[in-house]
C-alpha cells in the first residue's frame, strides 16, 4: 500500500517528522518498505501562462511562445505539441535547476531567443509521462512557485502490510492507526448524504447472498465523462501509485484509497434489464477491462445483467459494460464480498487487482453506504449529473457478525509477561475502536468493530494491547522450568561425526538441490523414476533426486569447468523414492572423488585416487561408526561393471561404491576416473558401546606364505578358507602383496599372506602352529586350487 | 720414577693430538692398559723401601688419573664433534610442505547449523527432523493457514499434486512432534525448505531452523530473552535487538526480529530483519491436541543462509548452492 504523507496528515497530523512517523508505524507492525519523494528535486519553476504562440520561422516542430509568470513576459521556444495560448504550465525560468542538476540558461533555438523552459511531468520528476506539457489548472496563480502550489514537499510511503491488516489498506485506516499511536483523533472529510433528484433505480437481484451479503447500486444520470478529475485528486492518486484514467475510474479509485471500499462503475445503457449477482455458469465467457477474455468457472461470483456477466465480482469489470467518454448514465457499485469465497479467485485468472487484494483480506462490511455517498459527491463535483436513490440489497444472515470476545486480565499478564493496569488496557482498546461492552470480573467483554475482521479471539486482543503498549516496553525474562536431561545413545554416532570424518579425509561438504535434471538422473539411476514437481522452477530442476549422485556429479562438472581437477565432495540428505502410493524419504550419505588422491606436492607426488584409496576411507568410516560392512562385487547401471562393490551390513544391501561407468561419465561430460559411493545413513548409524576384553601377554607368532591362485578367486574367499582352517587362535590375516604378471600364467595372480596366532594363556609351540599352517595350505590347494609359490 | 713426570707429559700431549676415537683408545692402551707405560711403573715399587712405597704408589695413581681424565675429556670432545658432524649431514629443509591428505571442510550452512544447534542444545532443546515432501495438512492447515488464507500467497509452494508439496518451512516438524508426544516441549527443527522463487536474493531451496518451547507458564517476555540471547551468542556481540509487531498465522502475538547492522547514511541505526517469532496460536495447539488453557508456547524461525551471509560476509545467496570449491574451501 502506497500513500502520500500529506494526504495522511490531512486526517491526522502528529508533531513528528517523516522519519519519526515512518519509524513509529513500522514499530507498530505496519512495516514501511520505503519512502520516495513525490517529485524530483528542482527550483525556480513557477506557474507560467502562455500568452501567445506562433510558429517558429525556421523549424517545423518548434513554436515561439510569450510566457508570463517569471516577472516580465519573456520569449520561450517550445517543442511540445500541446502548447496553446492561454494554458498554464510549469515554467522553469532562467536560473532554474531541474532534476538531474539541469540548469536553465538563456539560449537560442534555431536563431530564436529562448528564456526558460515549459515543463512536462517527467521533466519535474513527477512521472514518466512524456505526453507534452503538464497542464496546470486555470485557477493556478501565475507566478507562484510550482513546488509550493502542488505541495510537492511530500513523500510516497510504501507500507508492506501483513495480510491480517486489511483495515490499513486506506488512508482512513492508516490515519486511525497513527491516531491511536499518537493519542490523536483521526478525522477525514465529512460525508454527507447526496439526496436523489429522480426516481430511477437499477433493479438488483442477489441470488448468491453467501458470496455477496451486501450490494449497493446507484444511478447517476446525465454525466459528462469528458471532464477531467481535478489536479489535487490526480496528484493524490499519483502519489499513491495509481494512474489517472477518467473521472469515473479516478473517483472510484480515490474512494478506495481514502475509505478502503473498492467500487465499480457500469454504463447504464449496457445493463440489460437489471443487475444480478450470481455464481457464474460453466464456460461463460467475459472480456475483461484489460482486454483478455476469460472462461469463467462455476465457483466464480459475477455481476451480471439479465443476459450475461458484466464483471467478476470484486476482481475486475468487463470491457463491454465499463464506462467510456460517451457514457451518459452510469451505475455506481459498492459491495461486500465474502473473503473466503473470493479467496484465490483472482489468482485463478492470473489477476491481482487493488479490489481483489482488499476483498480477499476483508473489507469493512459496514463501509459500502458511506463510500457510495462519498463517491457520488466527488463524482458529481467533476462530471455533474443527477443522482438517484441508493438501492441496497443486504442479507443479514450472511453478513459477518461483530465479534464479541471476553478478555481476561490475567491472560494479558501471562502472555505478555507483564501486568498492565486496567485503565491502560481499556484506553488502548478504546483508542483502537474496540468497544468495551461490559466490565467482567477480572476482565472485559469487548466488541470488535466491522473494520477489524482480523480480531476474533482473546489472543488477538492481547496482541493489540502488546503492540500499542510497545513490544520494546515488554520485559525480558528468563524461561523457567527445569531441564529434563535426555539420554544420548553412545552407540549411535551423530551425523556430525561422519561429517567431521570426511572433512579430515580431505572432502568438502556440498549441499546440492533436492530437485535435479531428469535427464542427468535418468543416466545415473535408470531404475527409479524421479517424482516430478507440478510447477518446477526450470526443466533442469524438475524431479526429486533418487540418488545424491545426481547433484554431486553435476557439481564435479561445474568445478572441472573451473580448473578444479581434484574434487572430493560428500553430501548428506534425503532421497525420494515413490513406493506404491507413498513416498520413501531416505537419509543418504554420498561422496564423489576424482583427480589426485593427495594434493600434489614434492612428497605426495601425483597419483589419481583409485578404488582402494576410497575403499580405505570407507573402511575407516565404518570402524568409526562401529559397523561391519562387507564389500562384494556387484553390478550397478551407473558403475564400471568390473569396479563396483555392493555394500552389505548383516546381509542387507546398504549402498554402492565404485568407479563411474565410462559411458555415463562421457555422457555427463566429466573428466578422469570418478569414484562414487552412496549409502543409507540409518543402518550404518547403529554402532556399539565398547566392551573391554583381556588381552594376551604371550608372544604372537607370524607365518608368511605366497600362493598362486586364479585371478577370479576373490580375496574374500581366500580369507574365508584361511579362517576356517587356521584355528581359533588366529588373531589376524593380512595380504601383504598382490601381483599379476606374465610369469604366473594367464588368469593367475600371486597373493602373499601373513597369518598371526596368539594364545591368551600360554606360549604357542612350533609344532601346533606348524600343523595349523599346513592345514591352511592344504585347504587352499584343495578348495581354491592354489599352488604354493616357491 | 723420575721419568713418571715425563710419561704424564707425553701422555697428555698424545691425548691432545688424538683426532679420532680409535687413536684415543690406542693412547689409552699405550699408557693405561695392562702393559701401558704408566701402569708398568707400578712394578718399580717393589724396589723401594716399605716406607717409600705408599708415596710412590700414590704418585703413580695420580699420574694415571691425570691421563685418564684427559682421555675422558678428549673422548667427550671427539664424540660431541662426531655427533655434530653426523647431525649436520642429516639436516632437512623444514620449510617444505608436509606429506599426506589435505583438510576438507564443512559447508557454511552446516557450520552455521551446528552453531545454532549447539546453542539450543545447551538450553535443553532437542533436534527434530521430518519429511521434506509434506502434505497440505501439516504444512498449512495445522498451522492455521487454511486453503483460502492470503498467507498462502506468501508461500510460493512447489506442488506434486494438490495435496502434496515440498515443505515451505520446517514448522510441520513441530506439528508432527507435538501431535505424537506430550508437553512440555523444547525443540528445534533444522532443515531444507523450498519456495518456488529464484532470483538474486532467492534460491528455490534454503535452510530454516524453527524452534518451539511449550511450558505451562511461558510468556512473550521469555521469548524475547531467548531470541536476544541467541542472537548475541551467534554474532558474539552485544548487539541491539528489536521486536517489531508482525503477522504469522501460527503465532499470536507475532513479531519480526531486527538486529542493528551498521549505520544508515544519515547516521541512524540500520536494522536488518533476521527472524520471525511469536506465541503459539491456540488453533495450532488445538490441531496437535495440546490444551491451550494449560500450556502456552513460543516459536521462532530463522533463515540459516541469511545468518551465514551476515556472519561470514557472503554477498550472494546463490553461491551456497553452486558448491564452487573456491567458495567452499573458505569455510574449513
Amino acid at each position: 500500500m502506497k500513500f502520500s504523507e500529506q494526504w495522511l496528515r490531512e486526517w491526522v497530523n502528529p508533531a513528528s517528522d517523516t522519519h519519526a512517523l515512518v519509524h513509529q508505524i513500522t514499530m507498530a507492525g505496519l512495516e514501511v518498505d520505503g519512502i520516495e519523494p513525490v517529485a524530483g528535486k528542482f527550483s525556480g519553476v513557477v506557474v507560467g501562462q502562455v500568452v501567445s504562440v506562433v510558429e517558429h520561422p525556421d523549424a517545423d516542430k518548434l513554436r515561439v511562445c510569450q510566457v508570463a509568470g517569471g516577472g516580465e513576459t519573456v520569449q520561450v521556444v517550445c517543442g511540445a505539441p500541446n502548447v496553446r495560448e492561454g494554458m498554464k504550465v510549469p515554467f522553469a525560468v532562467v536560473g532554474a535547476v531541474l532534476p538531474g542538476d539541469f540548469k536553465i540558461k538563456k539560449a537560442k533555438l534555431r536563431g530564436q531567443a529562448s528564456q526558460g523552459m515549459l515543463c512536462s511531468e517527467s521533466e519535474l520528476g513527477l512521472s514518466d509521462s512524456h505526453d507534452g506539457l503538464m497542464e496546470l489548472p486555470a485557477e493556478a496563480p501565475v507566478g507562484d512557485d510550482v513546488a509550493e502550489y502542488l505541495g510537492l514537499n511530500d513523500v510516497t510511503v510504501d507500507v508492506d502490510l501483513t495480510p491480517n491488516r486489511s483495515d490499513c489498506l486506506s488512508i482512513r485506516g492508516i490515519a486511525r492507526e497513527v491516531g491511536v499511536l499518537n493519542q490523536l483523533v483521526a478525522e477525514g472529510p465529512e460525508i454527507t448524504p447526496v439526496p436523489s433528484v429522480h426516481s430511477e433505480v437499477v433493479d438488483i437481484a442477489v441470488t448468491a447472498p453467501e458470496g455477496c451479503p451486501k450490494y449497493l447500486g446507484r444511478v447517476l444520470r446525465n454525466v459528462d465523462l469528458s471532464a477531467q478529475a481535478p489536479l489535487w485528486m490526480q496528484e493524490k492518486l499519483r502519489r499513491s501509485g495509481v494512474r489517472s484514467i477518467d473521472p469515473a475510474v479516478d473517483v472510484t479509485n480515490y474512494v478506495m484509497l481514502e475509505q478502503g471500499q473498492p467500487m465499480h462503475a457500469f454504463d447504464r445503457d449496457e445493463i440489460k434489464g437489471g443487475i444480478v449477482v450470481r455464481w457464474a455458469e460453466a464456460n461463460e465467457k467475459l472480456v475483461l477491462l484489460d482486454g483478455q477474455e476469460v472462461t469463467l468457472t462455476q465457483d466464480t461470483l459475477v455481476i451480471a445483467d439479465h443476459e450475461k456477466p458484466m464483471a467478476i465480482a470484486g476482481i475486475m469489470g468487463g470491457e463491454h459494460s465499463g464506462v467510456s467518454a460517451r457514457t451518459r448514465d452510469l451505475v455506481l457499485e459498492a459491495a461486500y464480498f465474502d473473503p473466503i469465497l473470493l479467496a484465490g479467485k483472482a489468482r485463478h485468472y492470473s489477476l491481482h487487482t487493488d479490489a481483489s487484494h482488499r476483498f480477499e483480506r476483508g473489507v469493512d462490511y459496514e463501509l459500502a453506504h458511506n463510500a457510495m455517498e462519498r463517491a457520488t459527491e466527488l463524482l458529481m463535483s467533476i462530471v455533474g449529473g443527477e443522482p438517484g436513490e441508493i438501492v441496497e440489497v443486504v442479507s443479514d444472515e450472511h453478513l459477518p457478525k461483530a465479534h464479541v470476545i471476553d478478555l481476561r486480565e490475567q491472560l494479558v499478564a501471562d502472555v505478555l509477561g507483564v501486568e498492565i493496569d486496567r485503565t491502560t488496557v481499556e484506553e488502548i482498546l478504546t483508542r483502537l475502536g474496540l468497544h468495551i461492552d461490559k466490565l467482567l470480573k477480572g476482565g472485559w467483554r469487548v466488541r470488535v468493530p466491522s473494520f477489524r475482521p482480523d480480531i476474533s479471539i482473546e489472543v488477538d486482543l492481547i496482541e493489540e494491547i502488546g503492540r500499542i503498549f510497545g513490544y520494546k516496553n515488554l520485559p525480558v525474562t528468563q524461561v523457567e522450568g527445569s531441564l529434563e536431561l535426555r539420554p544420548e545413545p553412545e552407540a549411535m554416532r551423530p551425523i556430525s561425526a561422519i561429517q567431521d570424518f570426511f572433512v579430515s579425509q580431505g572432502y568438502q561438504e556440498a549441499i546440492t538441490y533436492s530437485f535435479v535434471d531428469p535427464k542427468i538422473q535418468g543416466l545415473i539411476d535408470p531404475g527409479h523414476q524421479g517424482i516430478a514437481l507440478a510447477n518446477p522452477i526450470s526443466a533442469d530442476l524438475a524431479v526429486m533426486r533418487t540418488t545424491l549422485w545426481s547433484g554431486l556429479l553435476k557439481t564435479v562438472g561445474y568445478n572441472q569447468k573451473r580448473q578444479q581437477s581434484r574434487v572430493r565432495l560428500f553430501e548428506t540428505g534425503l532421497r525420494f523414492i515413490r513406493n506404491g502410493d507413498g513416498i520413501d524419504q531416505q537419509p543418504m550419505l554420498a561422496g564423489v572423488v576424482t583427480g589426485d588422491q593427495l594434493p600434489e606436492n614434492w612428497a605426495n607426488g601425483r597419483r589419481n585416487a583409485d578404488f582402494f584409496d576410497v575403499k580405505g576411507e570407507l573402511e575407516s568410516l565404518f570402524r568409526l561408526l562401529g559397523v561391519s560392512v562387507d564389500f562384494s562385487a556387484g553390478q550397478h547401471p551407473a558403475l564400471h561393471p568390473g569396479q563396483t562393490a555392493e555394500l552389505q551390513l548383516n546381509g542387507q544391501s546398504v549402498g554402492w561404491f565404485g568407479v563411474l561407468h565410462p559411458q555415463v561419465q562421457k555422457s555427463l561430460d566429466l573428466n578422469g576416473t570418478i569414484l562414487v559411493f552412496e549409502l543409507f545413513l540409518n543402518p550404518v548409524l547403529s554402532g556399539y558401546v565398547p566392551n573391554f576384553k583381556e588381552f594376551s601377554k604371550y608372544p604372537e607368532v607370524r607365518r608368511d606364505l605366497a600362493i598362486i591362485i586364479g585371478s577370479d578367486v576373490a580375496f574374500a574367499d581366500v580369507e574365508r578358507v584361511v579362517k576356517q582352517y587356521a584355528g581359533e587362535r588366529l588373531t589376524a590375516l593380512r595380504a601383504f602383496d598382490v601381483y599379476e604378471g606374465e610369469s604366473l600364467g594367464e588368469g593367475n595372480r600371486s597373493l602373499a599372506l601373513s597369518l598371526f596366532w596368539q594364545h591368551p594363556e600360554r606360549t604357542l609351540n612350533d609344532d601346533e602352529v606348524h600343523a595349523l599352517f599346513d592345514s591352511v595350505i592344504t585347504a587352499l590347494q584343495k578348495e581354491l586350487e592354489a599352488t604354493l609359490r616357491s | 720414577m723420575e721419568n713418571l713426570e715425563q710419561l704424564v707429559q707425553d701422555g697428555l700431549a698424545a691425548v691432545a693430538s688424538a683426532d679420532n676415537l680409535p687413536a684415543l683408545d690406542q693412547i689409552r692402551v699405550e699408557y693405561l692398559g695392562k702393559k701401558g707405560v704408566i701402569t708398568l711403573q707400578a712394578k718399580t715399587l717393589g724396589k723401594l723401601s716399605a716406607e717409600a712405597r705408599p708415596a710412590a704408589g700414590q704418585k703413580i695413581n695420580d699420574a694415571k688419573g691425570q691421563v685418564e681424565q684427559a682421555i675422558n675429556a678428549r673422548r667427550n670432545e671427539l664424540e660431541t664433534s662426531a655427533m655434530a658432524q653426523k647431525l649436520a649431514g642429516e639436516s632437512i629443509d623444514v620449510t617444505l610442505p608436509g606429506r599426506g591428505q589435505d583438510l576438507g571442510g564443512l559447508h557454511p550452512v552446516t557450520r552455521t547449523l551446528q552453531r545454532i544447534e549447539r546453542f539450543f542444545a545447551k538450553a535443553g532443546y532437542t533436534v527434530e527432523q521430518g519429511p521434506e515432501i509434506e502434505d497440505d495438512y501439516h504444512n498449512f492447515e495445522a498451522l492455521n493457514i487454511p486453503g483460502h488464507h492470503p498467507a498462502r500467497a506468501m508461500h510460493d509452494t512447489f506442488y506434486f499434486d494438490p495435496g502434496t508439496l515440498l515443505r515451505t518451512h520446517t514448522s510441520p516438524v513441530q506439528i508432527r512432534t507435538m501431535a505424537t508426544s506430550e508437553p512440555p516441549f523444547r525443540m528445534i527443527c533444522p532443515g531444507r525448505v523450498y519456495r518456488c522463487d529464484s532470483d538474486m536474493t532467492h534460491t528455490p531451496m534454503f535452510h530454516q531452523v524453527e524452534g518451539l518451547l511449550v511450558e505451562k507458564n511461558v510468556s512473550f517476555a521469555d521469548l524475547k530473552s531467548t531470541v536476544e540471547a541467541f542472537l548475541r551468542v551467534f554474532f558474539e556481540r552485544d548487539l541491539q535487538v528489536r521486536f517489531r509487531p508482525s503477522y504469522f498465522p501460527f503465532t499470536e502475538p507475532s513479531a519480526e526480529v531486527d538486529i542493528e547492522w551498521g549505520r544508515e547514511a544519515d547516521g541512524s541505526v540500520k536494522w536488518l530483519e533476521v527472524m520471525g517469532c511469536g506465541m503459539v496460536h491456540p488453533k495450532v495447539f488445538e490441531h496437535c491436541g495440546v490444551d491451550s488453557e494449560v500450556y502456552r508456547g513460543f516459536a521462532f524461525g530463522l533463515g540459516v543462509e541469511r545468518l551465514a551471509m551476515l556472519r561470514y560476509g557472503v554477498n550472494d545467496l546463490r553461491m551456497f548452492f553452486d558448491n564452487d570449491l573456491r567458495f567452499l574451501r573458505q569455510f574449513r
